[in-house]
């Protein structure tokens, strides 16, 4: 019984199916499942950080909202719009790939890649500011002042950017991971690794990269925009 | 296979959804100067909630995923809302009793 399984196996597979999956489809949604598990994992992770954001915000609600109005809404603002365009470019890619068009799949992870850098480097710029005016955490911070009042504001605003570097530093470290799969897929691409038939792991680094993106969609209003409303 | 299926009209969701996104990113910068009292939060969370959604369901196929991967989704929704909620209710709780003095 197992040989006759093995040589129906045998004599209908393709080589991408591996041996204990009934068939493609079988495979495919397996591996998606699969990645959507970690991802499961990653909500709670990312979840831990949100958690200890929102009990420190409704305690200390002045400092947080005083200093995420030192944030720079323009940067915040255009970086998730370059994080949304990198998320149709790579929805676009596993579209390439499920097509089986291989130099538009290419193209599309360089434009994912390029929009990704961006990403990072106007992140780099905000970071600059925030190391040059003082307010990261830590033997070197001073206290800031309020936007309105131009009074120091309470202490508990060194907490906040505690929160906004690790909450965006973790978020950054995803998408420099993620630069780096985009790569691999480039190389995989290159060498005909994709097919119509099987093209896996550009599905599921799409999943990875579009959670990524879901992650800052919540950051930027949490961060950036929770004080707006007092200026 | 049931990615397949949706893949053929997909670029052109995939950009109604990005038009969408672009939307509602404006629209909550905008909504965050406006003065609504308690609800700026709410309508800030709604709209990254309704962007999350867009994206897990177009552009990460969940809409055509097998039940037990949306199922796996849920899941992950609904123990994040434990981790908040619970968290939540005890520090908002501590200040009701005597023995925590603020």
């Amino acid at each position: 019984m197992a040989d006759a399984h093995a040589h129906a196996a045998a004599h209908a597979a393709p080589p991408e199916l591996r041996h204990h999956f009934v068939d493609l489809p079988a495979q495919r949604e397996a591996s998606s499942l699969g990645m959507w598990l970690f991802l499961v994992t990653e909500v709670l992770f990312f979840g831990g950080m949100f958690t200890a954001y929102v009990v420190y915000r409704s305690t200390y609600r002045r400092a947080f909202e005083g200093a995420s109005n030192l944030l720079d809404i323009k940067l915040g603002a255009i970086n998730t719009g370059v994080l949304i365009m990198s998320s149709l470019t790579m929805a676009m890619a596993v579209w390439a790939a499920s097509v089986g068009k291989k130099k538009l799949i290419i193209l599309f992870l360089l434009a994912t890649i390029g929009l990704g850098s961006v990403f990072l480097g106007i992140k780099y710029v905000e970071y600059k500011q925030k190391f040059d005016h003082h307010e990261v955490p830590g033997p070197h911070f001073v206290v800031p002042h309020d936007e309105n009042t131009h009074e120091p504001l309470p202490r508990q605003a060194e907490m906040f950017f505690s929160l906004y570097f690790c909450m965006t530093g973790l978020h950054a470290l995803h998408m420099i991971i993620g630069v780096g799969l985009l790569t691999w897929l480039i190389v995989k691409a290159r060498a005909d690794a994709f097919s119509p038939r099987y093209y896996t792991p550009v599905d599921n680094v799409g999943l990875y990269w579009h959670f990524v993106d879901i992650v800052w969609i919540f950051l930027f209003p949490l961060l950036y925009l929770l004080g707006r409303h007092t200026l | 296979m049931s990615q397949n299926g949706s893949h053929s009209r997909a670029p052109k969701a995939y950009f109604l959804v990005f038009a969408a996104l672009m939307f509602f990113t404006a629209l909550t910068v905008w909504a965050a100067f406006q003065h609504l009292g308690v609800w700026n939060t709410p309508v800030a969370l709604a709209i990254a909630v309704t962007k999350a959604l867009l994206v897990a369901l177009i552009f990460m196929h969940l809409k055509s995923s097998p039940r037990l991967t949306i199922l796996v989704v849920a899941a992950s929704v609904l123990w994040l809302a434990f981790l908040i909620v619970i968290t939540v209710s005890d520090y908002v709780t501590r200040a009701w009793l005597p023995i925590y003095p603020r």
